[in-house]
């Protein structure tokens, strides 16, 4: 497979590759891996690192043997995660996202639940994570001026991604409705109620806290 | 807890296992000065300890405690007399630890036989000084509690030499994920850097002499990617920012080098004003 193995000092590599189901593909293939701590999923990388400089020739050769192989193939092997969360569609921004995608507010609803989304990598916000592979009708560029505050728990589109903000905090993602799910709590293990690699899926309820 | 001087934390090895959540590993700055004063007092590995930045701490013991001071050499003094630092030492209930201004170096460990008590957050007593997360930074008034002395053999400890005082730092790094973003990669280390006052535990920021983008990227922006802890980012000034223990997990300027691990631990012991230089080694 196409993607490059950049060297990242004496406990990591990056690994660039072109799209993003490779790096989701990548990321879910190594992170079980002995000796390796943290994977850092991003746009078009994924950051391998380990716990000593003892385990880099072998993360070397492991890597080099998985960039060998089909990784759509290997994609399939972990079972990840599913998360269903529970949305009241009401966001500030539905109207404008239905009249950029030409769809009715019903519509936007329905495609937003109508399909799995993967959460490909986190960032922004411990606990925020960038989810992919949803309905592509979906994809709007975001609020041209961002907002001061959103509220926690606020569900987003942006580009091809949606996403919920963990804590209250500025943003510019189109709001489309609201969770109650707590997404980010330090008391939980883990903190985060989304992880890369997981599954989700979103449905419809009438009022937020159910 | 009588002085905290300018910043004193609870620190340990981290939380590693969370940065694609987005929280940093963070941790003792210093890991080897902090991993020797555990050592030094019988301390399994990751025992809470605290990491004094330049000096300026006084604690009065409740008890008979045995400490060890490492990292920046603080002329220790208990009760006003001076205590050798990277060695064990005994203060005694309502005796007072004192640490002056370090002669050389930034950070200092005090180990505790038996470990400070500490709630963990995320499974660590580390105080990330970036996202908040961990305890708060000590406190005048404070009262640590201090665990049971581990009940395992006292380890054979031999002779431990002072940290290097005084010259020059050099650093050792290996060129990065984005060298390629350099106009010339060794222009890293044909020059003095200075580290400026904004350094902190997030990053060391170093001034001298901008570093030139390569003519194929000068137009190109870097999609945010992981970062490691040493990491030598490169922004759009020129100025390079090495990452610290508490670095954000993801960056979007290229990191074009990253320090050893060495250096990155010899890095926690600049202070702003220092000099320092790079060197590139291959392997």
């Amino acid at each position: 497979m196409p993607g490059r193995v950049l060297p990242c000092g004496e406990r990591a590599l990056l690994i660039e590759l072109d799209t993003l189901p490779e790096v989701v593909a990548v990321a879910s293939a190594v992170r079980e891996w002995p000796e390796v701590i943290d994977v850092i999923p991003a746009a078009q990388t994924v950051l391998i690192v380990v716990e000593h400089p003892s385990g880099l020739p072998a993360l070397r050769r492991a890597v080099a043997a998985l960039m060998a192989r089909d990784l759509h193939s290997a994609q399939s092997a972990p079972e990840s995660r599913r998360i269903t969360i529970a949305v009241h569609y009401d966001g500030p921004d539905l109207d404008e996202v239905a009249t950029l995608t030409g769809l009715s507010r019903a519509e936007v609803i329905e495609a937003h639940i109508g399909t799995d989304w993967t959460a490909a990598f986190g960032g922004f916000a411990p606990g925020f994570c960038y989810l992919s592979g949803g309905d592509p009708r979906l994809e709007v560029p975001r609020r041209e001026q961002p907002r001061t505050s959103v509220p926690a728990g606020a569900v987003g589109l942006a580009g091809p991604f949606t996403g919920v903000y963990p804590r209250s905090s500025p943003g510019g993602w189109q709001l489309i409705g609201r969770t109650a799910e707590v997404l980010w709590d330090l008391t939980r293990t883990p903190p985060a109620l989304i992880a890369p690699g997981d599954t989700v899926r979103f449905v419809a309820v009438d009022r937020p806290g159910q | 807890m009588l002085a905290t001087g300018p910043l004193a934390l609870l620190t340990d090895l981290g939380r590693p296992g969370l940065a694609h959540l987005g929280v940093s590993r963070s941790g003792a700055a210093d890991r080897g000065a902090y991993a020797l004063g555990g050592r030094l007092v019988g301390n399994p590995p990751s025992s809470p300890a605290i990491e004094v930045t330049f000096g300026g701490l006084s604690l009065r013991a409740g008890t008979t405690l045995m400490l060890a001071l490492t990292g920046a050499d603080c002329a220790a003094l208990v009760d006003g007399r001076r205590v050798a630092p990277q060695a064990p030492f005994y203060v005694g209930p309502g005796q007072t630890l004192t640490l002056g201004r370090p002669a050389h170096g930034f950070r200092s460990y005090v180990s505790v036989r038996g470990g400070l008590i500490v709630t963990p957050v995320l499974s660590s007593a580390s105080t990330d000084t970036l996202s908040g997360i961990g305890p708060a930074p000590l406190a005048v008034g404070d009262v640590l509690p201090v665990g049971p002395t581990p009940d395992h053999e006292f380890p054979g400890v031999e002779l431990v030499g002072l940290p290097a005082s005084g010259g020059r730092l050099v650093l050792h790094a290996r060129l990065g994920p984005r060298a390629d973003w350099l106009a010339d990669p060794a222009a890293l280390t044909t020059q003095e850097w200075t580290v400026t006052a904004d350094s902190n535990r997030v990053g060391v920021r170093l001034s001298g002499v901008a570093l030139a983008r390569s003519a194929e990227t000068l137009t190109r922006e870097l999609p945010s990617e992981g970062v490691v802890r040493g990491g030598i980012q490169v922004p759009a000034g020129g100025q390079p920012l090495i990452f610290g223990a508490d670095h954000p997990v993801t960056g979007g300027y290229p990191v074009v080098a990253v320090l050893t691990e060495a250096s990155s631990d010899a890095l926690a012991q600049a202070r702003p004003g220092d000099q320092l230089r790079l060197r590139l080694i291959d392997r």
